[in-house]
């Protein structure tokens, strides 16, 4: 059973998990949606004292909170005892287009080079981790939400604007991809 | 404990997150260069189920489990809020293949530079809280 689960999980298999995940945090009574988090921790810091925005009871999203320890947890869950130590299935043309850009395929989620604690070690390895982060948690708060807020609560409720947020993942993303790469690596 | 229902709802999602590889910077990339299919069937079954299980919820209108009506909150009828912060994001999700949720499985997994990432990440919120009455909605 271990080993079974512990194999790469196919995409059905997630997209049912996290449409299960969504439809259980409603019969919760709550909204799956996780960039909110970033707003929640920010009032808990004290931003609310000078921007009013922050201003509101984090207790309300407590619930999101406790959900995002979770998440911690099951990736700890996942990495520790749910590993089959066999490299990520990453199709041949991606592996040819990012070393061309010069980051290796280490067979990992994620490029050590870029995610690991080594990355640390030079400024500009820290500075694309900070900027992407404040990207992140700017795009998000502006478009009211991410992945799970727009592209799946907000679709599956038919919303127009989480649609057009989803095109502006996308317009985002591809221009990343395809126009900033080979300038930043 | 009341929040321990949440604290298993993320751990489920944590290890589903993980273990898809929908955590993964090498799988974003190969989604946003539309050479495998793989995000695009997870986004596309989970949108799918999504969509079935909201419209029976509001058809059958079923209640949550303390008995009061699940509402669906209708987003705010605009444009440009979505599109521009939505296509920020965007360049962030594809730099970092991270989404808000995803940021913190990783450091879970042990991906500890990802912290870096979190810190941004409340940093870019702080910053559209201070500059929201400035920017177009």
């Amino acid at each position: 059973m271990l080993e079974f689960i512990s194999q790469p999980w196919p995409w059905y298999i997630s997209g049912i998990a996290i449409a299960f995940i969504m439809i259980l945090l409603l019969l919760y009574g709550k909204t799956f949606g996780l960039s909110s988090n970033l707003k929640t921790v920010c009032t808990i810091l004290g931003a609310g004292k000078n921007v009013e925005f922050f201003n509101f009871d984090w207790r309300t999203q407590k619930w999101n909170l406790y959900f995002l320890l979770g998440s911690v947890i099951g990736g700890f869950i996942a990495s520790t005892w749910l590993q089959n130590n066999e490299p990520l299935q990453l199709s041949a043309a991606t592996i040819r287009d990012i070393q061309s850009l010069g980051v290796s395929f280490d067979g990992g989620l994620n490029p050590a080079q870029l995610f690991g604690i080594e990355a640390l070690g030079s400024l500009k390895g820290i500075l694309l981790l900070v900027i992407g982060g404040i990207l992140i948690g700017f795009g998000t708060r502006y478009a009211g939400g991410c992945t799970s807020g727009h592209a799946i609560s907000g679709l599956s409720n038919l919303q127009i604007p989480s649609l057009i947020a989803v095109i502006g993942f996308f317009a985002g993303g591809l221009l990343m991809t395809h126009f900033l790469f080979p300038l930043i690596f | 404990m009341k929040g321990l229902k949440f604290i298993l709802a993320g751990i489920f999602f944590g290890i589903v997150m993980a273990k898809s590889e929908a955590i993964s910077w090498y799988r974003i990339q190969e989604m946003f260069r539309f050479q495998s299919f793989h995000m695009y069937g997870i986004i596309g079954t989970a949108v799918g189920l999504g969509l079935i299980a909201v419209y029976l919820i509001k058809k059958f209108g079923i209640r949550d489990t303390e008995g009061n009506p699940i509402v669906f909150r209708d987003k705010d009828k605009s444009w440009k809020k979505y599109l521009f912060g939505g296509s920020i994001f965007g360049l962030g999700w594809a730099l970092t293949g991270a989404c808000p949720g995803p940021m913190f499985v990783n450091v879970g997994y042990g991906y500890l530079a990802m912290l870096v990432v979190i810190l941004g990440a409340l940093l870019g919120t702080y910053l559209y809280g201070l500059f929201q009455k400035k920017l177009p909605h």
